[in-house]
């Protein structure tokens, strides 16, 4: 057993900031990309299998459930893109004064959204409009 | 004056001089994952149909597979990186934690292995 010591104060102690949220957010996106580098592998592999193992995927990508993870994924794509390239900027040595950081941040959410919700739409387009 | 910390001496254990090694594969790969990333989301999302043979094209097509060639390795370590930061972050128990690490490490490289070996059958015309 580690000795007791005095613990920092928890994250319930801080009122919530933007930049708090996009931390955790990078975070919990690049967890969702890393087992969405799975599904692509799987779909892959579904390819490789031949066209019924393919058509079972893709037809289990359609469905409910199929649909919410892609939309997860894009989403965290475009999030995980944003927050990532304001992580290589800090690692410059730049843009970490308060300010900065928080107008990063909105920037960041603002992205992430722009990008979302263009692809989301041409997604969409393509499975439900025209032809 | 050496700037060592009295339990560092004590153990007698110096820098392992591979710290920033994690830290660097990271940003080389996410570097790297900027055009990738890009390439892949608009490459598929102008595709006209996900149909098995329009997807077959777009794999075996040689620009593309050199691509996703580059691409799954290059997202798999960055995901088998970040991961592992995130399970050395919140798994407490030094077994567990070992564990959790050396399989990620595992379903990672099987990963990148069955999906390279994918893309390489379907390009070099080894299809189904």
């Amino acid at each position: 057993m580690p000795t007791p010591r005095p613990l920092s104060p928890h994250l319930q102690i801080y009122r919530l900031t933007l930049t708090m949220v996009v931390s955790g957010v990078h975070r919990l996106s690049g967890l969702a990309l890393s087992a969405g580098a799975f599904v692509a592998v799987l779909w892959l592999i579904a390819l490789g299998r031949g066209p019924a193992a393919y058509g079972d995927l893709v037809r289990a990508l359609r469905s409910a459930p199929g649909l919410l993870i892609v939309a997860a994924l894009i989403v965290s794509f475009w999030f995980h893109l944003s927050s990532g390239i304001r992580h290589l900027i800090w690692d410059t040595g730049h843009a970490l004064e308060r300010r900065e950081a928080r107008r990063g941040a909105a920037l960041v959410v603002l992205a992430a959204l722009l990008g979302s919700a263009l692809t989301l739409v041409v997604v969409a387009h393509r499975m439900w409009g025209g032809a | 004056m050496s700037l060592r910390s009295p339990l560092g001496r004590v153990t007698g254990m110096g820098a392992a001089h591979d710290g920033v090694a994690h830290w660097w594969a990271q940003r080389v790969t996410s570097i790297a994952l900027i055009p990738l990333g890009l390439w892949l989301v608009f490459a598929l999302l102008s595709l006209p149909d996900l149909s098995y043979a329009t997807a077959v094209a777009f794999v075996s097509a040689p620009r593309n597979a050199v691509l996703l060639l580059i691409l799954i390795p290059v997202l798999c370590y960055h995901g088998y990186l970040g991961v592992t930061v995130v399970l050395e972050d919140y798994v407490p128990d030094r077994g567990q934690r070992l564990t959790l690490v050396l399989l990620t490490a595992f379903a990672y490289v099987l990963a990148t292995t069955a999906g390279m070996f994918s893309v390489l059958r379907l390009a070099l015309g080894h299809g189904p």
